[in-house]
């Protein structure tokens, strides 16, 4: 049984995309477009989640995505609590169900929790009372669904549906938490190509069997996409021997408006951010006509409140 | 069974002769989705009224969502007018609690102060559990609260009423 759904198959908490149905996926994008009207309105909010009480449990800094599930959660009448659980005691094992215990003594009803390890959330979630919800907002190397699902909103904004795109992921594949949702997501909703380019480095092996083709050149691997992601490249790898310098990842791998020609005319340019300009991308290409780098922000919110909505709504029933 | 409903056109020319009255040059039409939005329509065409028509889903104010949840097809609220000051002519196909115009009210606030609010409904069932009175009615009827009454719309744009 999926842990992430309820014995009729509501969404009771969101861990990860693997295994997802399609179904649920449509469901949260569906109702991702009928929030986004509420960001334009002359007060930002709706009463849904009056009275509840959501924890941001942030192991991992994140500024960005802590400050989108926060908004989301205020856009939903919802009160907020921000935790930043940096020091590496407080958040390993017997220590994270300590938190979990008292912020649950004082009455939470969901946690968005972001770990450096992979499996955090789906730990917090084994241990929580049945009427608390667990998002996960990303675990090591493991996941990170409402980006995933995020990306998904985005395309289908663009494009309008997945059945006859081809899309590209690009870069480092091997670490990123993020291609791994977007590879399930994309897949579940019907995408019939789904590609991954980067250097054999950062490319995990044996991932063809989640259903991509891999390439390892830009001009083969962007010809004909309609969709190109770009992932962050984090500094740290350049000190380990995964890559030798970040000008020679530019050279190779970086999307410049040259490199972009390769796709489709019409194709889109997305990043999860934050961006690395000049490296895994030119300021060319991330601040030019294709680019929606900056409505995925704007999506985000809406499809983070779709997912709260869902988890909080007919709790009692 | 019930005696058979009226015809809701009939309904619809009675409601638009009581309200005509009052219709002033800056009077703005919200329906609420879906069948309020039906008659809103109608409405609208009759008085001539100058401004878009307004439309209102309020499944994000219901005050029953922590129990039943959120209605997977939420349509976008529209509310193409500034609300500020404005008259506003709020209309909904049937009246029984009077939670979904609450609700609505609630709605109404959150994209500005409108200078007075006019509700016109249908059908009044009566068995309101509100202070909520519709100020236009095309017909009170006094049914049992189980016996539910729709309004359906065919493909050729014509309004019916059934009971359920």
């Amino acid at each position: 049984m999926n842990p992430q759904l309820t014995t009729d198959g509501r969404l009771r908490h969101l861990l990860t995309l693997d295994g997802l149905p399609r179904a649920i996926l449509t469901q949260i994008l569906d109702t991702a477009e009928s929030f986004m009207d509420v960001g334009e309105r002359e007060v930002k909010k709706v009463p849904l989640l009056r009275g509840k009480s959501i924890f941001n449990l942030f192991f991992e800094p994140s500024t960005r995505t802590r400050t989108t599930f926060e908004i989301a959660a205020k856009r939903l009448s919802a009160d907020v609590v921000n935790l930043n659980i940096a020091s590496s005691s407080q958040s390993k094992g017997e220590a994270i169900l300590d938190t979990v215990d008292n912020l649950a003594a004082m009455h939470a009803d969901m946690f968005i929790v972001r770990h450096a390890q992979s499996g955090a959330a789906h730990f917090i979630a084994r241990h929580v009372a049945p009427h608390i919800s667990v998002v996960n907002a990303g675990d090591g190397r493991h996941a990170h669904p409402t980006q995933g699902l995020l990306d998904m909103f985005t395309i289908r904004r663009y494009k309008g549906a997945f059945h006859n795109l081809t899309v590209a992921i690009v870069g480092d594949v091997l670490h990123s938490r993020v291609a791994r949702s977007q590879i399930h997501a994309l897949t579940t909703l019907g995408v019939p190509e789904v590609r991954v380019i980067g250097p054999k480095t950062l490319m995990p092996t044996g991932i063809e069997q989640m259903g991509v083709k891999v390439f390892h050149d830009m001009e083969n691997g962007l010809s004909g996409c309609d969709v190109i992601i770009m992932l962050r490249l984090q500094n740290e790898r350049m000190k380990g021997a995964h890559l030798p310098s970040a000008q020679e990842y530019f050279k190779f791998f970086g999307l410049t408006p040259d490199k972009l020609a390769f796709a489709k005319p019409d194709a889109i340019v997305m990043h999860p951010g934050p961006m690395n300009r000049g490296v895994e991308i030119d300021s060319a290409v991330a601040d030019g006509p294709q680019s929606v780098i900056l409505p995925q922000v704007t999506y985000g919110i809406a499809v983070r409140m779709a997912v709260m909505a869902m988890l909080a709504g007919g709790a009692g029933a | 069974m019930p005696a058979s409903l009226p015809d809701v056109d009939t309904l619809i020319g009675r409601l638009a002769d009581a309200i005509a009255p009052v219709m002033t040059a800056d009077t703005v039409i919200v329906g609420i989705h879906t069948g309020g939005v039906w008659i809103a329509e109608r409405l609208h065409k009759a008085l001539r009224c100058a401004h878009p028509l307004g439309q209102l889903d309020i499944s994000f104010y219901r005050d029953d969502f922590s129990r039943i949840g959120l209605h997977p097809q939420v349509k976008p609220s529209n509310l193409p007018f500034e609300l500020e000051g404005r008259p506003v002519l709020l209309v909904d196909d049937v009246l029984l609690s009077g939670r979904t115009v609450r609700a609505a009210m609630n709605e109404l606030f959150d994209y500005g102060r409108p200078a007075s609010i006019r509700l016109a409904v249908l059908v009044d069932r009566g068995g309101h559990e509100l202070p909520i009175c519709p100020d236009f009615v095309g017909i009170s009827l006094d049914t049992p609260g189980t016996q539910a009454i729709n309004l359906s719309r065919l493909d050729d744009g014509h309004l019916t009423l059934s009971y359920a």
